[in-house]
């Protein structure tokens, strides 16, 4: 199939598998805008495509033409979807066509329409494709481990075939490879919340908590790690207020005085959801201000408030607003 | 920093160092030089801008063939950055775009990428004429979830209900049967770090953000979003270099000068949308005496500051919000103050982003395109009025970074088309 799709990329009009076809210009009207110089090659391909597309013939040269056209453009939504018409009319050998998606990805992964019609390719191979298409993905994420369509593809693959089994371990891989990388952390709380294995949030919070914690102690700037732990109590707020781990790694990290922007936000937000901080936590929010001209303020939240507003000047009217939004101290 | 610890860093600490040493070094030329140089650094290069995208729209490189499916779109990123400048392309460039978007419109409703290319919803957003076939399109690609998809057995995401949403809204054909369950798809992709991503389960995105919180806007039921988080979660894209990030850890990127700034312009004027005040965002110095009494009736739980919000703080009493809304209105003109950092994000699109002979871009390093140069563009605007809370006023002279000439035109968040392009279409499909 691979060279028999392969027409060597000699011209289509010198190709005598074409000589009953007759190009179909593109109706630019006569004074186009935003006119693209086509290249030759390019102009001659859509010009058949055009031809071929109108009279929706699903062919297996239609199929070649569509190959030579999405390498020249793979951004053409109405090239691939025409592409999937004459797959199915042509009953045409799916496991080649993902070999075919997986060339054109290693060269150009950012592209919507690629990954869809990867989708729809997987579907239709149903759990026969899902270890190799996870692999492919991997393959794809080795080089870019942010490439967001990579990683929705992943989650649909996981959801639609399965394949969890080892996707808690493929995350902490990437993440000790980069503990900085939130589309890893993001892939983490998918698996945490929705493998069938793993038995939920409920399961899983207290070891993910330890996790999560270990990985804030070893960077506290790492905002991903602070996030995943409000995520791991998103819908019980009362259980992250009283979970004694969660105040005492921002009391450790605030006690370091250094990298504590995100120690503090998390204790405002404890506060601010009824944590009672002890005299521990208001010697160590004070030993970060050393100005005298200006007093902490006596309430806690309002002092956090008011060091962030320095300390993260980037986000001052942010942290002004927050303190305007505090509760009145009893 | 020395080889040795910079190769023990992760990818994601080295790329952002790279891209720090970058912006740094122009940040340091430009505080290093005299005033009167750094006033011209700061300069919107206008002319050469235009230049740049007036010769798009007459022509484009062969390497533009891969954007072959995306012409509407090229023309809306130069019109609409050639309108932000308040700009005019010549009356038969104009009709020729006219001419060239109607080849584009499907016989069965709908614009396609090009002319003889399938309709797109992306592309349909851009342009209409033919509403009843419009409307029939919009729905064919709604799909039960709740969802659209982009195109005939095309991807379903929020960028879809966005665009979906958007048009039908803006042509006055949105209705309950199209508005139905988009709320609950949305809502499933807010994720835990407080934005929105392109799915249930992916990772909250700059673009999705806005595209989510706009559509939830448009369809009435932004309450629903957990607004406290989505606001914690915006405020902290914006990084060290004074541009936003897409995501958690990612490089600024000059694009998302709208994505997440344009976030601001919508939940400034979450209200207005409805013919109410806009939400004051103002802080404790900016909202008027009263202001110790603001904080009495929220408890800062999320659900107070949703309130907040929506209602226009509490400034106003249960009950008499119509009476005390004009009120405190006028009291406030000019006077809220962003959540963001406005005048650091115009130092980064005007000094990193701009390139002078010409276009905006991602970051240094990278080229100049027409995509970047219009969401640059489109950021500055929302940056340039985001102490207002009335677009028809024009801005005090410090909250435009540079010389006043930088000022553009204001925009309708919602959208993203100039404000006065927006009136015009607004009367003309409404009829009023």
């Amino acid at each position: 199939m691979e060279s028999s799709e392969d027409d060597g990329g000699e011209p289509l009009s010198r190709l005598a598998e074409w000589r009953d076809v007759t190009p179909l210009p593109q109706d630019d009207g006569p004074n186009p805008v935003a006119p693209i110089a086509y290249k030759e090659e390019f102009r001659e391909t859509m010009d058949y495509f055009r031809a071929i597309y109108k009279a929706d013939e699903r062919s297996p040269r239609a199929l070649r033409l569509t190959r030579r056209a999405i390498h020249l453009n793979p951004g053409n939504y109405t090239v691939w979807h025409f592409r999937r018409l004459v797959l199915e009319a042509l009953n045409s050998d799916l496991d080649e066509e993902l070999d075919f998606i997986q060339r054109i990805a290693n060269s150009n992964s950012k592209n919507y329409q690629l990954w869809h019609h990867r989708r729809w390719v997987v579907e239709r191979l149903g759990t026969n494709a899902r270890a190799k298409e996870l692999h492919l993905i991997k393959s794809i994420l080795s080089l870019d481990a942010k490439n967001y369509h990579a990683w929705s593809h992943r989650q649909w693959v996981l959801q639609a075939l399965g394949g969890w089994e080892d996707e808690l371990d493929y995350c902490q891989q990437l993440l000790e490879e980069d503990i900085f990388n939130n589309s890893a952390w993001n892939q983490r709380y998918f698996v945490v919340t929705r493998s069938p294995f793993l038995g939920g949030l409920t399961a899983m919070r207290a070891s993910e908590v330890r996790y999560t914690v270990e990985a804030i102690l070893a960077n506290p700037n790492n905002e991903c790690p602070w996030r995943y732990l409000r995520g791991l109590y998103k819908d019980d707020i009362e259980l992250l207020v009283n979970n004694h781990e969660i105040s005492s790694v921002c009391l450790k990290v605030i006690n370091t005085k250094s990298d504590y922007i995100f120690a503090l936000k998390m204790l405002l937000d404890l506060v601010c959801y009824g944590f009672q901080p002890c005299q521990e936590f208001r010697d160590a929010v004070v030993a970060l201000w050393n100005s005298d001209s200006h007093p902490l303020d006596p309430d806690l939240a309002t002092a956090i408030c008011g060091i962030l507003e320095h300390v993260d000047s980037m986000r001052a009217s942010y942290w002004i607003w927050r303190k305007n939004k505090l509760p009145v101290a009893a | 920093m020395e080889m040795e610890s910079f190769s023990s860093l992760t990818v994601t600490e080295r790329d952002q160092i790279l891209v720090e040493q970058q912006v740094f070094n122009i940040f340091k030329t430009f505080y290093n030089i005299p005033p009167s140089s750094q006033s011209f650094m700061l300069e919107l290069q206008r002319e050469n801008h235009v230049e740049y995208l007036t010769n798009g729209l007459k022509q484009l490189g062969p390497s533009f063939c891969v954007l072959d499916a995306n012409r509407p779109w090229i023309c809306y990123w130069i019109l609409h950055s050639i309108a932000l400048m308040d700009e005019f392309v010549d009356p038969e460039l104009e009709d020729n775009t006219i001419d060239f978007l109607s080849r584009c419109q499907d016989p069965n409703g709908g614009y396609g990428g090009g002319p003889g290319q399938m309709p797109h919803l992306a592309t349909t957003m851009l342009q209409s004429i033919h509403l009843e076939k419009l409307y029939s399109f919009i729905r064919q690609m709604k799909y039960a979830s709740g969802g659209f998809r982009m195109h005939d057995a095309g991807e379903i995401d929020v960028r879809a209900c966005y665009t979906a949403i958007s048009v039908a809204s803006l042509l006055n054909i949105l209705d309950d049967e199209l508005v139905q369950n988009v709320g609950n798809y949305i809502l499933s992709c807010q994720t835990y770090e407080g934005g929105i991503s392109g799915e249930p389960g992916s990772e909250a995105h700059g673009g999705y953000t806005f595209c989510g919180l706009a559509t939830m806007i448009l369809i009435n039921e932004v309450k629903r979003l957990d607004l406290s988080s989505l606001i914690d979660w915006v405020v902290f894209r914006q990084g060290v270099e004074g541009g936003f990030q897409g995501r958690t850890n990612k490089l600024v990127d000059g694009c998302y000068s709208f994505w997440q700034g344009g976030i601001f312009a919508l939940l400034k004027r979450l209200n207005s949308t409805r013919g109410e005040k806009s939400i004051p965002l103002g802080d404790g110095e900016d909202s008027g005496p009263d202001s110790s009494e603001t904080t009495a009736s929220s408890d800062a739980t999320g659900k107070g500051l949703i309130e907040d919000l929506s209602q226009g703080g509490s400034h106003i009493e249960k009950g008499d919000q119509h009476d005390t809304s004009s009120r405190v209105n006028s009291k406030r003109h000019a006077k809220v103050k962003p959540l963001f950092n406005s005048l650091a994000l115009q130092q980064y699109i005007l000094l990193c982003s701009q390139d002078l002979n010409g276009g905006l871009r991602d970051k240094p390093g990278k080229s100049r395109d027409h995509y970047h140069t219009c969401y640059c563009l489109s950021g500055l605007s929302v940056c340039q009025r985001s102490w207002l809370e009335d677009d028809d006023s024009p801005p005090l002279p410090c909250a435009v970074l540079g010389p006043y000439s930088n000022l553009l035109e204001p925009i309708h968040p919602l959208y993203n088309v100039v404000l006065d392009r927006y009136r015009e279409a607004h009367e003309f499909f409404t009829g009023s």
